[in-house]
């Protein structure tokens, strides 16, 4: 590995706005055209190229996907050695890239794959990383409107004593800290290229645009990956359904309050989700007592969800919990306790039982829907 | 003088506390409910050693003191009475006398397995004529030609009867000198002429099971003597000093146990438009239960300090044991009152508080027995 | 061979979390508990020890006060504990603690049968990004998100979550794993562990101790060594004011569903 040494003095040399194209078994993950949709715009902010990071073996076809949501061009390092996912090999392969032609700004999706990759190669790169983002800015005037809406902070007053200023061009990046209790928007001033792994489904993907599909320019990059110090023996897609969370525009969760009959709370849950076309969610208790599986839960530690419609059913409402769900479009809370803080966040609560008051809802919404 | 935990005290109450919640308070209802003893958790229990608390690692304990175990026996009772008297009844009417009288053969075979291995320990004093009056032991013990004893009679309401393995029980050897003709025995649950009478059902701890105990010419070898001969209402007795602090504990975990579910209901129940732990009234009933509580907590541990320490502790048990175990009963009490009409059903603990603190007033001595004991220490005999 | 625990402690944010005017957050007046992801390699690293007699070993990077915690975490039966603390450590990022935390591991010195272990990440600031840094600082292999860890000789093969399935990977020691909280079950402290625990040794590696490793200089850890900078904090706004339903009837429940409705939601 050749020695890098990254300072201050050729920041100026790095250009351009890079997505890492995640692929699955030859299939892109879908932020990565979330990705690539967003940084579009910041490479128009900046005036400079976007470019997708594609490696695989024989994934070429990919490229056009990748152009057609606003990639000028994809790098391509096409190797059986990248056939599965590595962090020896991706990492080498990347760290060499980034190396060569550095780009400013390297955008990762923040899958289970992303967190394992971009803090080895932010380390090695000896660059910052900004995990798990939500939002991103170059254009000051961008950030300075986004904090507007999304924050108490005097922001005019701010702007007015120079704490932000306005010339800035750096990466702003936002992400949530404890839980979406606190968010900080973090910057790497005096290293490139930027990098941030960016939360899966938080920013919004683009329209498919045959003509940039057709104009997206395929440079190869040849592939030199050194010894591997790890195989990959097998992968394995859960045969079992995982639960869709993440896209689901309803979500029905149980919580602590279906402990006197889970089965029942759990039936009930199913039942309002079913006739709602939603899902059902867990709060941690619910996981971590076995009532429901891991790939329920909603909260810090588990996913993040924004549906239309989030109902909460016997969940307190730990700061944990709502941390994944409290940019539900509409949140319904029933609890039997009337100072549990989920009614914090919730648009409408009800303070009652759900084994009484959820039958009424299955039965009186299936009723709306008829009449409809 | 310092009113303080030390940090490795305050390490078994964190330890306990997390334990407690994780472990006890989920299965809590279901085991009362069934009546069934938890067998997982007293497994669970020996793993974290809280089944051998008081005991040197030598023997396999855990090297703590009476105010660590006096701690867990409170947190585990905070959740679930019965497993609060499942510690104390093994690891103090079984397990101490055997090491405070035993032969090092005795702690060895005995002992070792009761604090290390998946056995649990019963006390057999109880009689159905021999209750308050221990003195008046039926059951008879006679020794043989060659050392060895032929056990007749029975016992009653034997906590741990039936799941124990190991009993310490009492039997005369020579009637003619009364309360010094009683003795104790080591017996195994398969020693032959043993076995296990009628199980009761109860009103609280139903978790715990309670047994009468058959002997019927049981034979025990001169090895299962515990003490000497004559010595067995001495060793009694200060086995029960000892298991009041456990007791006591109990009971002050089942006190703080109601008074935290009383405290987080009246922030949350709201009548005429506000919680009600802003009405006065409610409030003075609180701050009575928690200063009984407090009180009681102070008796406890200085019992268990004086124990401890080697200072007498035989009036402190007692006063802990009475204090606390009328404290349980009162703040249970009153903390249901504080749920009302919730209260009274089984969706929630209070009931079953309330009637796991009324036998703490009735175990290991009543608190008329409390009050004699007491009474002796302050008049003389 | 040992195992090499990483561990951070952190605020409890299950209870209240508490912010500053300034938009920081009030540590101080927060309780605070191990990371739990890091229980989950604490777990493992015991495990390791009970089937192989392996030493373990728990490292922190944090002020005095985290004794407690490593006391804690040896009453549950961890050998041995090493506190990295010192003024030039503060202020670091992802990237400076890993220098710091690799160092230190170096410093106790890594062997070609170790395995270090770390939780997948910290609930306080999310980032899943130490494990990995540190792995790279080392040279070693990293296995991230282990849902399961088998070790037989040098060989460690682990079962890697992937949000859709799972990937089965083999690598040798020395190695970085990172667990997350399918792994195992923690255990709790143990009462004879208590008693043990303030027996057992603990270093503190301050600036002095590490300061000749080549990681270590000024300019790569604390703060000023730190790559990224906090532009702006913020709490979000709160949410408008919900609603609380009037009672918890049939009527309560027509007003929900007219409300839904009307919002387009159903």
């Amino acid at each position: 590995m050749a020695e890098f040494k990254n300072s201050g003095e050729n920041m100026k040399d790095f250009k351009g706005v890079w997505v890492f194209c995640e692929q699955r078994q030859g299939e892109l993950q879908s932020t990565v055209l979330e990705l690539v949709s967003e940084g579009r715009k910041l490479a128009d902010d900046l005036g400079v190229e976007l470019a997708g990071l594609l490696l695989g073996d024989n994934v070429e076809g990919l490229a056009k996907e990748i152009g057609a949501y606003g990639a000028d061009k994809v790098i391509l390092c096409d190797d059986p050695s990248l056939k599965d996912y590595t962090t020896d090999a991706y990492a080498d392969v990347i760290c060499d890239v980034v190396m060569e032609k550095k780009p400013e700004i390297v955008l990762i999706g923040a899958t289970n794959i992303g967190r394992d990759l971009g803090p080895r190669c932010a380390a090695r790169l000896h660059t910052g990383l900004t995990a798990d983002c939500t939002h991103l800015d170059v254009e000051t005037t961008k950030y300075v409107d986004f904090l507007k809406a999304n924050s108490t902070l005097d922001v005019d007053q701010m702007v007015a004593a120079g704490r932000i200023k306005m010339e800035d061009r750096n990466l702003k990046m936002t992400r949530p800290a404890f839980g979406g209790h606190l968010m900080a928007t973090i910057i790497c001033p005096r290293f490139r290229p930027q990098m941030s792994t960016v939360r899966p489904g938080v920013l919004k993907k683009g329209e498919y645009d045959e003509a940039k599909a057709a104009a997206v320019v395929v440079e190869k990059y040849a592939v030199k990956t050194g010894e591997l110090k790890t195989q990959v023996v097998e992968i394995v897609k859960e045969a079992k359904q995982l639960v869709d969370l993440i896209g689901a525009d309803v979500v029905v969760s149980v919580g602590r309050g279906i402990s006197k009959d889970v089965e029942k709370g759990i039936a009930l849950a199913e039942e309002l989700a079913e006739v709602l076309g939603g899902v059902v969610g867990g709060s941690r208790v619910a996981i971590d007592s076995g009532w429901l599986t891991a790939d329920h839960q909603v909260g810090q530690t588990g996913k993040t969800v924004h549906p239309t419609l989030y109902i909460a059913l016997g969940i307190s409402g730990a700061i944990q919990h709502k941390a994944g769900m409290q940019d539900s479009g509409t949140i319904v809370a029933v609890n039997k306790s009337e100072s549990a803080p989920i009614f914090d966040v919730a648009d409408y609560g009800i303070c009652g039982d759900m084994f009484k008051v959820v039958p009424m809802m299955i039965e009186t919404i299936k009723a709306a829907k008829a009449a409809k | 003088m310092d009113f303080r935990l030390t940090k490795e005290q305050a390490m078994v109450q964190k330890m306990c506390r997390e334990f407690a919640v994780n472990e006890i308070e989920p299965i809590a209802a279901e085991i009362d409910e069934q009546e069934r003893y938890p067998h997982e958790t007293v497994e669970k229990m020996r793993r974290y050693g809280l089944m051998g608390i008081q005991f040197p690692k030598e023997l396999g304990g855990s090297g703590g003191d009476t105010i660590c175990y006096s701690i867990a026996i409170e947190e585990a009772a905070r959740f679930c009475g019965t497993t609060g008297c499942i510690i104390s009844s093994h690891a103090t009417l079984c397990a101490w006398p055997i090491y405070k009288y035993g032969t090092a053969e005795q702690k060895e075979k005995w002992l070792r397995p009761l604090i290390s291995s998946t056995k649990t320990g019963a006390f057999g004093l109880t009689e159905p004529n021999a209750g308050t009056d221990a003195a008046g032991q039926q059951t008879i013990a006679v020794k043989q030609e060659d050392g060895s004893y032929i056990i007749n009679g029975s016992k009653v309401f034997i906590t741990g009867g039936g799941v124990a393995s190991t009993y310490v029980i009492f039997a005369m050897t020579d009637k003619s000198k009364g309360t010094r003709g009683i003795s104790a025995f080591i017996v195994d649950k398969d020693d032959p002429g043993f076995s296990i009478g009628k199980i009761e059902h109860k009103m609280g701890i139903r978790g715990s099971q309670t047994s009468e105990l058959v002997f019927e010419d049981l034979h025990l070898p001169a090895d299962r003597l515990l003490g000497k001969e004559g010595q067995g209402f001495k060793i009694a007795m200060t086995t029960l000093d000892g298991g009041r602090i456990g007791i006591a504990s109990q009971a002050l975990g089942i006190a703080q146990g109601a008074l935290d579910q009383a405290v987080a209901y009246m922030k949350e129940r709201v009548q005429f438009g506000r919680p009600i732990s802003k009405f006065q009234g409610l409030q003075w009933m609180v701050a009575d239960m928690e200063t009984q509580i407090e009180a009681a907590r102070l008796l406890v541990r200085r019992a268990a300090f004086n124990k401890d320490h080697g200072l007498p502790y035989n009036k402190e048990a007692a006063m802990a044991k009475l204090f606390a175990s009328e404290t349980a009963m009162e703040v249970t009490t009153k903390a249901l009152q504080l749920f009302g009409g919730y209260g009274y059903i089984r969706e929630y603990p209070m009931e079953r508080m309330m009637r796991d603190a009324k036998i703490t007033e009735i175990y290991e001595g009543t608190s008329q027995v409390q009050r004699m004991v007491i009474a002796n220490n302050v008049l003389g005999k | 061979m040992k195992v090499i625990v990483c561990v951070k402690q952190v605020p409890d944010t299950s209870g209240k979390v508490a912010v500053k005017p300034d938009g920081t957050l009030d540590r101080a007046s927060m309780a605070t508990i191990i990371n739990p992801d890091d229980k989950n390699a604490i777990e493992a690293a015991l495990a390791l020890k009970d089937e192989t007699g392996c030493k373990t070993i728990v490292v922190t990077m944090g002020p005095p006060p985290a004794e407690g915690m490593l006391r804690e975490i040896m009453a549950m039966g961890v050998d041995e504990a090493v506190l990295v603390s010192g003024r030039e450590f503060g202020g670091s990022d992802t990237f400076a603690t890993s220098q710091i935390l690799a160092a230190a591991i170096n410093k106790i010195g890594i062997e070609d049968d170790d395995i270090v272990l770390c939780g997948r990440q910290a609930i306080d600031g999310d980032t899943a990004q130490v494990g990995p840094q540190i792995a790279e600082k080392l040279g070693l292999p990293q296995i991230t998100y282990a849902a399961d860890i088998k070790v037989e000789g040098r060989e460690v093969t682990v079962k890697r979550m992937l949000e859709d399935g799972y990937m089965t990977i083999k690598t040798q020691t020395p190695c970085l794993i990172t667990a997350i909280k399918e792994l195992n079950t923690p255990r709790y402290m143990s009462v004879g562990g208590i008693f043990d625990c303030y027996n057992k040794p603990m270093s503190v590696f301050d600036f002095n101790t590490l300061k000749d490793d080549p990681l270590i200089e000024l300019d790569t850890i604390g703060l000023k060594g730190s790559p990224t900078n906090i532009f702006a904090s913020f709490t979000p706004p709160q949410k408008g004011q919900g609603e609380m339903l009037e009672g918890a009837d049939q009527k309560t429940v027509d007003v929900l569903v007219d409300k839904l409705l009307a919002k387009h939601i159903i």
